[in-house]
C-alpha cells in the first residue's frame, strides 16, 4: 500500500473520531435520558419517526462508525492476526460497505418506516 | 524490521489505556450489527419491537447494556485522549488526560445505571 493512501486512512480514522466523539456524545445523553422511565417502542418511534433531524443524524453517525470500525479492524488485523495485503483490504473494505447498509436500514426502520 | 516490547513496558498506565481502547472498540465493533439488527425488528411494526424491549428487561441482559454503555464511554473519552496528545501541542497537564478519561467514564457509566434502576 502506498503512503499517500496510509495518509488518507490515518486521516480518514481521526476525522471519522472527531465526528463520532460528537454522534456519542448526544447518543449517550439521549440514551441516558430515554431509559429513565424504561424503555418503550412508542417512546423511540414517537420521537424518531419522521423526523428528518434524527434521520440525518443518524445516518452520519453511521457512516462515520462504518469507517472507524473498518479502519480500526485493519489495524487489529494487521497487528494482532498477522493478516496483511489486498485479502485483508478488501475483505474490511466490504465489512465497511456492509456495515453502512445495515445501520442505513436501521435508522430507516425507526424513522422512516 | 519488527520492534519488540518487553513486559516492563506494560508497567505503564498508557499501555493498559491502548489495551481498553484496543478492546472496547473490537467489541463496540462486534456489537454493532447486534444493535442494528435490533433496531430494524420495527420495520415489521411497533409491536415486534416492543416484544424485543421486553425481552431486554432480563437481568442478564441489563448487566449488558450497562458494560456496553461503559465500553462506549471508555472507547469516546480514550478517543478524545488520543487526539488531544496527537494535535494540540505537549502541555504537562496532558499526562493526566488518563485520570480525566477514567474519570468521565465511571460518571457516565453510573449515569446510566442509575437512570436504569
Amino acid at each position: 500500500m502506498n503512503t499517500r493512501t496510509q495518509v488518507l486512512l490515518w486521516a480518514a480514522q481521526r476525522v471519522s473520531g472527531a465526528l463520532l466523539g460528537l454522534f456519542v456524545l448526544v447518543h449517550l445523553a439521549v440514551i441516558i435520558y430515554a431509559v429513565r422511565n424504561g424503555l418503550t417502542a412508542g417512546e423511540i418511534l414517537g420521537r424518531t419517526r419522521g423526523n428528518a433531524g434524527w434521520a440525518s443524524f443518524y445516518a452520519l453517525f453511521a457512516f462515520a462508525v462504518s469507517i472507524h470500525a473498518s479502519i480500526g479492524l485493519r489495524a487489529v488485523c494487521t497487528e494482532v492476526l498477522g493478516w496483511q495485503g489486498r485479502g485483508r483490504d478488501f475483505a474490511l473494505l466490504m465489512f465497511g460497505v456492509l456495515l453502512f447498509a445495515w445501520g442505513l436500514r436501521a435508522v430507516w426502520a425507526v424513522t422512516g418506516a | 524490521m519488527t520492534m519488540k516490547n518487553d513486559y516492563r513496558s506494560h508497567n505503564h498506565p498508557a499501555y493498559w489505556a491502548f489495551v481498553v481502547h484496543r478492546v472496547s472498540g473490537v467489541l463496540l465493533t462486534l456489537y454493532l450489527p447486534v444493535h442494528f439488527w435490533a433496531l430494524s425488528q420495527a420495520l415489521q411494526g411497533e409491536a415486534r419491537l416492543e416484544s424485543f424491549l421486553k425481552w431486554t428487561e432480563q437481568p442478564l441482559v441489563k448487566l449488558g447494556e450497562v458494560l456496553l454503555i461503559v465500553l462506549l464511554a471508555a472507547h469516546l473519552t480514550g478517543g478524545v485522549r488520543l487526539l488531544m496528545l496527537e494535535f494540540l501541542a505537549w502541555r504537562g497537564w496532558q499526562k493526566n488526560l488518563l485520570a480525566g478519561a477514567a474519570g468521565a467514564t465511571v460518571v457516565i457509566g453510573t449515569a446510566f445505571l442509575l437512570n436504569l434502576l
